[in-house]
């Protein structure tokens, strides 16, 4: 596989979100507007880059016995580091996301593709595969909520478009299960063989 | 008073599934039949109340005289992969059957994120029970708050597990197999969970 094609696979044939269905939480939790979505979704591209290349350049040294413990320190090292980037930064983002920066910890698609793919592939290989993967997920998201916040208030990329309010319940918890369900179905239908 | 607010509040107009979005893979994962989906719930209940028991005494007597709270994710995650661990070690002694039935989800927990979730949320200084002011929770308070958001995810996830299980004998339309309707279900289930907003 060359590298374009790692990248290039996050996309649409190894979705994060709608084919793999990993890092659920994140995904429903962030998306209440476009800007959200996004924010969210580069954090996770950020995390897992990093962490792909360092546990690609470690898998050889760790004995087979410690290695999840050992890759979630390194995860959890990253995700501190972002932590505190995004606390210089961009604080407003920070406080929105709040706890799901933190959670990125323990959000399966990071320590999945260290399993599934960065222990047994170079450090390039790697690298590519976690922006492919990240871009998916930034994609999925952005896309989420970028519907959930015209159905929900209206407007778009924090541009209204309609005056009063939109249907609230589509930014609330319901909206975000239901918005995902639809997408999958059409994802399924026109997207997957 | 406050009490009662505190688990109304945790089990019902905060459900971590519904309103907070926390576990939400395990929940998909594991409800397609009751008897695992109570299972899990067991495990994650035991789970969270341990952890955070551990986890709260960790931040207020290390983390923080020592002025390294930027620590914390590390160190709680730590503390809930040890934990998850000892549980599995200490149940296959004492206990072989509830070992049995909880199986192989105790070793999953540790990448649940409703015990994490639940271990920063009750640390930070402003918790908001969705009722008062906010202020920060005792201790007492804080391992109350993670049994009863525990028992939240219990009820969440056999409830939905009980739908699961008629949906099954449904003739559901292709594309809609799956997930996809399993998501919608949880959709208006979620939909029901915000009347309960209305009792604040």
């Amino acid at each position: 596989m060359t590298k374009l094609q790692l990248i290039t696979k996050g996309l649409v044939k190894d979705n994060p979100t709608f084919v793999l269905v990993l890092g659920m939480c994140p995904t429903l939790a962030t998306t209440t507007s476009a800007i959200n979505g996004l924010s969210m979704g580069l954090a996770t591209l950020f995390v897992l880059f990093l962490s792909n290349m360092a546990i690609s350049a470690i898998a050889p040294a760790v004995p087979d016995k410690v290695h999840i413990p050992v890759y979630i320190v390194v995860i959890a090292t990253f995700v501190t580091l972002l932590q505190f980037l995004m606390q210089a930064y961009v604080p407003g983002i920070y406080n929105t996301l709040g706890l799901f920066i933190p959670l990125i910890v323990v959000n399966c698609i990071i320590l999945g593709r260290a399993e599934a793919f960065a222990a047994r592939n170079g450090v390039i290989d790697s690298a590519c595969d976690g922006l492919g993967v990240g871009l998916g997920f930034t994609a999925s998201l952005t896309i989420i909520g970028m519907i959930r916040e015209i159905l929900g208030s209206g407007s778009i990329f924090g541009w209204k478009f309609i005056s009063g309010d939109g249907m609230l319940a589509f930014v609330m918890a319901p909206g975000a299960f239901l918005v995902l369900g639809y997408l999958m179905v059409l994802f399924n239908k026109y997207l997957k063989k | 008073m406050e009490i009662l607010l505190i688990i109304v509040s945790a089990i019902f107009v905060n459900n971590i599934v519904l309103a907070q979005f926390l576990g939400i893979c395990p929940f998909l994962g594991v409800s397609n039949k009751l008897s695992t989906a109570s299972g899990m719930s067991l495990a994650v209940c035991f789970v969270i109340t341990l952890a955070t028991a551990v986890t709260y005494l960790l931040n207020k007597y290390l983390l923080v005289p020592f002025n390294i709270s930027f620590l914390q994710t590390i160190a709680f995650i730590l503390v809930i992969a040890a934990l998850v661990q000892m549980v599995e070690i200490v149940l296959k002694k004492t206990s072989p059957s509830l070992y049995q039935a909880l199986g192989i989800y105790l070793p999953l927990i540790t990448t649940n994120c409703t015990v994490l979730g639940v271990a920063i949320t009750v640390v930070t200084k402003d918790f908001d029970f969705g009722f008062g002011a906010a202020r920060m929770l005792g201790y007492g308070e804080a391992v109350l708050y993670a049994f009863a958001t525990s028992l939240g995810y219990g009820l969440a996830m056999v409830l939905f597990a009980g739908l699961r299980e008629h949906l099954a004998l449904n003739d559901v339309p292709k594309s809609f197999r799956g997930l996809p309707i399993a998501l919608i279900t949880v959709g208006i289930l979620a939909l029901a969970f915000m009347g309960f907003s209305g009792i604040a």
